[in-house]
């Protein structure tokens, strides 16, 4: 096993194992606060918990996986060992001890402030301190990948950038811009104030920082889930992806769309003007386009394989596909999942009716369908498909591949509706108790529990998950060949350069964030009187 | 490429047009004519709508002035750090002082008249009230004249020696079972538990310690909040509980934070 690999291995198990405790929070924080338990009597505890979950599934498992994934692309695509080994090793160290900083005062109870932070509510500094060397360690990812880009193109002047590296980098490069919000808030707002330095702090403009981050950390996490589509899927299948120069247009979009659109987190928020809010609105809905040339690109690059594999008819190409093959099937969940949150996205996106379902259970519904069904799902299907070419080891229990990919689809579904739903009734996020022996709420009870059987399914899926990949570690030794990427149906010759870089795109990006954010940000820079007293969290005597 | 190529170049050309037209026709669309959609708002001018939809604030019309309450505020900014870490100095000016206070808050800060005991009292709240009585933002024919010869040094003092003093022991096994009202609160009428702030479960800046608390005073307080005879809470935070509070969830949080008599 080269070095690499093991760099690659060493950043999904620590993404995986972190998913399986963080899983088993979540779980616990459904069952203590549905009709099935009673009331655990001290609400820290549950955001204790919260905040552990959320930290761990929203900061440290897709970064790791995004960045392990990086490091194999670059190796499989450019086709030439990574550059910048123990580099790489020191960022994957950083967030391995921003995970310990982070998690530990967490664990005391002394940070339980939900990984959205939400001044003015303040923890322990090392809380914020981990979570900052965390995102440290995924830059030295995004430097990486623009240093093996760059030295590439310098020996292949004017070749077609592979495909999969060019998204990989536009991947790191949105993560590199959209972290400088959260990046901003911790170091200049809430750490001088958790370290004692300053007693107040402006939450607005906190959270108007924290928008900048939140909303494109979303497609920082479905980075890995597009490029799967789009690199893995028609391979696995045995056909071709109907265009690469599309693929390359919807990562592009991504890019630039991104950016300027996290104050729709912001609808309720005082602080920001409603021309803004509405012009963030209006980038938002330009998301569908990336999105919707990815679902035609793939659905077209599926026909491919099933008319290759003798399909015919307008639909019934699609009896023909290989169902049984997990790349096939956990594809297909996460299509299916993308959809409907994608359709309840609409809702949260528009500045009118988003204050119909604003933090309620629906929002906890959506992204966890989004992000823990359509993004993860796929999360899965990347470890099974590489995970041979990084143990040198078979991966043949396909049967308990596709067992973990139904239970996690079904179990999803199940946790995910009935959210939607209680929240469509009221029901409010964030909540340690619901008394569901008041009959305001009593009717949300079964759906609640529907909600926690969801839940139990997924953490057997979880754990099914798990199982597969130590299997995996601990088969026989097999010869896994040359790892392919997708090839498209007419591979690009010579690209505009355009199609081939990022500089435009940068200026775009930057230009764009600065339009819609510059304003906001400087005019509550300059007005007084708008900071709060801090909240210290966990200081009570 | 030099800068005019560059920007001649089809992919620049279409990308930043397409971009810059969204951004004028979205800013069209959402500065100027979506203020004027909303209903009841009255603006000056295209301007003026432009400026509200930025965010910015703006000088009412006359007609429109804030309404200013008429009557005292308080003027005490409660910050979670704010008082800590007293001197024995401090603690011991604080004592002296408080010889002026024994006849009804007792030697050691524990009550036999229906006062409040103030032994272990967090400073915070020992110095909001002193500084509220002294400005009538909160209403005493008893602590205004007490108060009005202290310093705010003095008051400082005042507080760091009784938020010194060891708290009233309570027999929690005595007090029963927890009433609905400390514990959960009425999430429907948007009262938040009384424990949440108060002691029981937790504590919150500015909020006083109750538990020990005599039954008279802290009746006659929530009901001088639920009447707006007493209005120096913070953000109307009291007075917006008490008023929606019952008479029966009034009695069952008095009985609980004053223990058995």
């Amino acid at each position: 096993m080269s070095s690499s690999r093991r760099l690659i291995l060493a950043h999904f198990w620590l993404a995986f194992g972190g998913f399986g405790a963080a899983l088993l929070l979540g779980e616990w924080q459904m069952f203590i606060r549905s009709p099935l338990h009673r009331w655990i009597g001290d609400p820290e505890l549950y955001y204790r918990s919260v905040t552990a979950h959320g930290t761990t599934m929203a900061y440290v498992m897709p970064t790791l996986v995004a960045m392990g994934f990086g490091y194999f692309v670059t190796e499989a695509s450019l086709k030439r060992p990574l550059i910048g080994l123990r580099w790489a090793w020191l960022g994957w160290a950083l967030v391995l001890l921003g995970t310990i900083t982070a998690i530990v005062p967490v664990a005391l109870g002394l940070a339980s402030v939900l990984y959205t932070f939400y001044p003015p509510l303040i923890g322990n500094p090392f809380y914020y301190i981990g979570v900052v060397l965390v995102v440290v360690g995924s830059w030295i990812w995004v430097a990486l990948m623009a240093v093996n880009l760059h030295q590439w193109k310098r020996q292949n002047p004017g070749a077609p950038v592979p495909f999969p590296m060019f998204a990989t980098v536009a991947g790191s490069y949105l993560w590199g811009w959209t972290a400088v919000g959260a990046a901003l808030e911790l170091l200049f707002q809430i750490i001088p104030v958790a370290l004692g330095f300053r007693t107040t702090i402006d939450a607005g403009l906190a959270r108007v920082f924290f928008s900048w981050t939140l909303h494109a950390i979303v497609y920082f996490w479905l980075m890995p889930t597009y490029i799967a589509y789009y690199t893995i899927v028609p391979r696995a299948i045995g056909g071709r992806l109907f265009s690469d120069q599309m693929g390359r247009v919807s990562f592009i979009l991504f890019l630039v769309v991104a950016m300027p659109i996290g104050a729709h987190h912001l609808f309720a928020d005082p602080e920001v003007g409603s021309g803004f809010k509405f012009l963030h609105s209006v980038f938002t809905a330009l998301v569908a386009v990336p999105t919707f040339l990815t679902v035609f690109t793939i659905c077209a690059s599926i026909e491919i394989a099933a008319r290759l594999r003798g399909g015919k008819g307008v639909l019934g190409w699609l009896k023909v596909l290989p169902w049984r093959n997990p790349i096939m099937l956990g594809a297909a969940f996460s299509f299916i999942m993308l959809g409907f949150g994608g359709a309840g996205g609409l809702i949260n996106m528009s500045y009118q009716l988003d204050s119909t379902i604003h933090n309620t259970q629906w929002v906890t519904g959506h992204f966890h369908l989004i992000f823990g069904g359509a993004i993860v799902i796929m999360y899965f299907v990347i470890a099974y498909d590489v995970w041979p070419h990084l143990t040198g080891r078979a991966l043949d229990c396909v049967g308990l591949m596709r067992a973990q990919l139904w239970t996690w689809f079904v179990g999803m579904i199940v946790l995910t509706f009935p959210w939607h739903y209680v929240g469509v009734l009221g029901m409010p996020r964030r909540m340690a108790f619901y008394d569901y022996g008041d009959p305001v709420i009593a009717a949300q009870a079964d759906w609640v529990v529907m909600s926690v059987i969801g839940g139990a399914i997924l953490v057997v899926s979880g754990v099914l998950f798990l199982t597969v990949l130590a299997r995996g570690q601990m088969a026989a030794r097999a010869e896994p060949g040359v790892y392919r990427f997708s090839v498209a149906a007419h591979p690009p010759r010579s690209l505009p350069a355009a199609l081939n870089g990022f500089g435009l795109w940068l200026g775009l990006m930057i230009g764009l964030t600065i339009v819609n954010y510059g304003f906001p940000i400087a005019h509550l820079l300059v007005i007084p009187g708008t900071a709060v007293p801090a909240i210290i969290v966990g200081s009570g005597r | 490429m030099n800068w005019i190529a560059y920007v001649r170049d089809r992919w620049v050309a279409t990308s930043v047009g397409l971009a810059a037209g969204l951004v004028i026709a979205g800013a069209v669309v959402g500065f100027a004519w979506l203020p004027f959609e909303q209903p009841g708002q009255r603006f000056l001018g295209v301007w003026d709508a432009i400026c509200s939809a930025a965010g910015l604030i703006r000088v009412p019309p006359i007609h429109e002035q804030v309404v200013q309450p008429d009557y005292a505020v308080t003027s005490v900014e409660v910050t979670p750090g704010m008082l800590g870490n007293a001197s024995a100095e401090s603690i011991g000016r604080g004592a002296t002082l408080a010889l002026r206070c024994t006849m009804c808050h007792g030697a050691r800060g524990l009550s036999r008249a229906e006062t409040p005991n103030l032994a272990g009292q967090y400073a915070t709240v020992i110095y909001k009230q002193l500084q509220d009585f002294k400005t009538g933002a909160r209403l005493s024919a008893i602590m205004a004249p007490l108060v009005a010869d202290l310093s705010d040094a003095d008051m400082r003092d005042l507080a760091a020696y009784y938020a010194y003093l060891p708290r009233v022991e309570e027999d929690q096994a005595a007090k029963g079972e927890t009433p609905r009202i400390i514990a959960d609160g009425s999430p429907m009428r948007n009262i938040a538990p009384c424990g949440a702030c108060h002691g029981g479960l937790t504590n919150k800046p500015g909020a006083p310690w109750l538990e020990g608390q005599p039954a008279a005073y802290l009746h006659a307080q929530l009901q001088g909040f639920a009447s707006g005879t007493r209005r120096n809470d913070i953000s109307e935070q009291m007075r917006n509980v008490a008023r929606g509070m019952t008479a029966q969830e009034i009695d069952a949080a008095t009985r609980f934070y004053a223990g058995p008599p």
